[in-house]
């Protein structure tokens, strides 16, 4: 069931330059050697490791108030409680550990938020490789706790100033590293996207998370959920919410994307001011898979928008997209707006600040109605430290209802800096 | 008819590259028709996609030119009908391009499109072999080539795969990485050669290629042509940033052709037969 040919009914596939095929191919043979027929014990010590060092495995926990407020029971997994702060751990530390197994010397990845590139940072200290991430500059001053924290793992971070700079520039920016450094080089990727085997191999790393959720609330409830919620912008912590629950039909799986400032798309600009792929995307090939992507009619990539960086790209997940289009994966998605009185409301309810991207789950589950049923799981794919700054000034912005008085902060010095 | 296959036959071929619409439309027409003056045997015309995971620094900023100036993929179309050259033409870009133009999904309407404007061949550079097929048979049915590059890395079943759909040219990258001018040519580009020597393609061989003496070189080692872009988009941009007169810089473009194609016919001389092929 893991193992596939990369192609997720007509999503998925290898469009890479060619100088990156031989290192995809010994890729995606490492991976059916080590992490799915568990090769010189591989599965254990990642397993092992992922306990020790990641702290697994992590609490499902019942929200009280939440669950008061909603009259359904709302169950948390704690993803944020993973070492480093986000689920990004459980994948990084198994393709580092992987990249470690294939001889590889040196580990590049890119980063959005931030969380993805100091979980690799984290996982190469841990494992003695080196490493340097590609970090677009917007997300640079967004995100800038992040990027001190990979600097003090020993990371090296580069910044990209092609386009937007954010988390689309980052990551072509590292697939011209890989293909100039092939030989010697792994590019530990961030999420369920990119070419095969990335999709399966970046799922099976995550998919931990609903594997210990769904023995979990069977162990608490009795029962399994009626849904499971999860923010998806490349859709890993969504993949490893989702990935043990898709034989249970009565469970519905939610995808939360980012609106946004709004849906509407801006093609004179080439802005779609949204991380929205799933519900408003279209399907195209983008950084080596074919799936669902903000596109202008012509075939050009959009500049995506959200409040949050991890949410921030113009792709998803192949897989996810197929999922949405069989009818088992629901896309929905919550605007920037909700996303921040969620982040309040999480932080206030739940002594829980979560990120920013995980807020959205949050903002779901807020707006949406009885179909969500009796017993739901939000995944809290972060926690928030790292967006503390943005939901300063992005607060002080707006009319936020629940938000407390943070001037006192906020004016003269600059914030929290 | 591709006529690609004829423009090899009468000596080392040097093969230009520039992105269509940088900086702006009818500049651009007037580089390309100078890289013809100047002795062009094939012209790669770049069609910009937004995402150009394969380019280096020079060929993202052309890239961005363009794209702010308008290009698009029926202005590319329109800018290859008006374009008057004798040179084969191919087209370079991304399969996200190919993929979705005209109103079914699939490298088809692009190929039938490009083939009526006169386009003799492709170049995909995010397109390996396994995904190749599709476009495969739209080049087969409306008789374009289609060119893989080859990598420094690729050995083996990968080599088989790429000669039995490759037409036109094999594009033998000379080193690993992306796209750029570089002050020397890569040792990797011998062995390259070497692997292919048997394959009855012509070979043009490119990436980091600047100069005369690097084409001299590239071609006495066993190439049939020489692919030039980053050194000829710098000109391009140099002339952009300094508000050079088109025709200045078209000069430039020119005299750099007959620099690049004079170290190809150079080489061609020195060339020692294969002790393969004898």
């Amino acid at each position: 069931m893991s193992t596939n040919d990369g192609k997720f009914g007509d999503y998925g596939g290898q469009y890479v330059p060619e100088a990156l095929m031989p290192a995809i191919e010994e890729l995606a043979d490492a991976y059916e050697r080590y992490a799915v027929e568990n090769e010189d014990g591989f599965l254990d010590e990642f397993r092992c490791r992922l306990r020790d060092f990641g702290g697994r495995p992590t609490p499902l926990q019942r929200a009280e108030r939440l669950s008061e407020r909603y009259g359904r029971e709302v169950y948390l997994k704690r993803e944020d409680l993973v070492h480093g702060g986000a689920h990004k751990l459980n994948n990084a530390l198994g393709q580092v550990l992987l990249a470690k197994y294939m001889g590889k010397e040196r580990i590049i990845a890119e980063t959005g938020a931030g969380q993805h590139g100091t979980a690799t940072a984290m996982a190469c200290a841990h494992l003695g490789l080196d490493c340097e991430v590609y970090m677009g500059t917007r997300d640079i001053n967004r995100q800038r706790p992040n990027v001190f924290r990979m600097r003090l793992n020993g990371a090296a971070v580069n910044p990209v100033s092609v386009g937007r700079g954010t988390l689309k520039e980052a990551i072509s920016e590292t697939m011209r590293d890989w293909a100039t450094n092939v030989e010697d080089t792994h590019y530990v990727i961030g999420s369920v996207v990119g070419p095969h085997p990335f999709p399966s191999l970046v799922r099976d790393f995550q998919a931990v998370i609903s594997e210990e959720a769904r023995e979990q609330i069977r162990t608490r409830a009795g029962t399994l959920p009626d849904s499971v919620l999860a923010c998806a912008g490349g859709g890993s912590n969504t993949m490893g919410a989702f990935a043990r629950f898709l034989d249970d039909e009565g469970v519905d799986l939610y995808a939360v994307e980012a609106g946004g400032s709004s849906l509407d798309v801006d093609e004179e600009a080439g802005v779609a001011p949204n991380s929205a792929s799933l519900t408003t995307g279209s399907e195209g090939v983008l950084h080596g898979a074919r799936t669902k992507l903000l596109q202008d009619r012509h075939g050009q990539i959009m500049e995506s928008h959200s409040v949050s960086s991890g949410l921030d790209y113009a792709g998803v997940g192949p897989e996810l997209a197929h999922l949405v289009d069989a009818g088992r994966v629901t896309p929905v998605n919550v605007d920037d707006d909700a996303a921040i009185s969620a982040f309040h409301r999480l932080s206030q309810l739940e002594g829980i600040i979560p990120a920013l991207e995980t807020a959205h789950a949050f903002g779901y589950l807020e707006d949406a109605g009885e179909d969500l049923g009796e017993t739901v799981i939000v995944n809290v794919s972060g926690r928030g430290d790292k967006d503390l700054e943005s939901v300063i000034e992005e607060t002080a912005k707006r009319d936020v209802k629940n938000a407390p008085d943070l001037d006192v902060f906020a004016g003269g010095t600059g914030g929290l800096r | 008819m591709s006529r690609v296959p004829e423009a090899f036959a009468a000596g080392p071929a040097f093969v230009p590259y520039l992105a269509v619409g940088d900086p702006d439309y009818e500049s651009s027409l007037e580089y390309v028709e100078a890289l013809a003056r100047g002795g062009a045997d094939v012209i790669e015309l770049g069609l910009p996609f937004s995402e150009p995971v394969a380019e280096g620094p020079t060929i993202q900023s052309a890239v961005v030119r363009s794209l702010e100036a308008g290009m698009t993929p029926e202005r590319f179309f329109g800018f290859v009908e008006e374009l008057d050259v004798d040179a084969p033409l191919v087209c370079m870009t991304y399969y996200n391009l190919i993929y979705r133009f005209g109103d079914e999904r699939g490298p088809e309407p692009f190929v039938r499109r490009a083939a009526e404007v006169g386009i003799d061949g492709f170049v995909v550079p995010d397109l390996p072999a396994e995904e190749s097929d599709p476009l495969r048979a739209a080049c087969d049915a409306h008789d374009r080539d289609l060119i893989f590059i080859v990598a420094p890395t690729t050995r083996g079943e990968r080599l088989e795969r790429i000669m039995e759909r490759v037409s036109g040219y094999v594009y033998v990258q000379a080193r690993l990485g992306t796209t750029g001018a570089r002050a020397d040519v890569s040792d990797q580009t011998d062995a390259s050669l070497a692997r292919l020597a048997d394959w009855d393609v012509p070979k043009a061989v490119g990436f980091g290629i600047s100069t005369g003496e690097h084409a001299e070189r590239v071609v006495a080692a066993g190439a049939d042509g020489v692919i030039v872009g980053s050194a000829l988009v710098d000109i391009v941009a140099d002339g952009h940033e300094n508000d050079a007169a088109t025709s200045d810089v078209a000069a430039r473009l020119e005299e750099k052709a007959r620099e690049l194609k004079a170290g190809a016919r150079r080489g061609a001389e020195q060339r020692v037969p294969h002790p393969e092929r004898t």
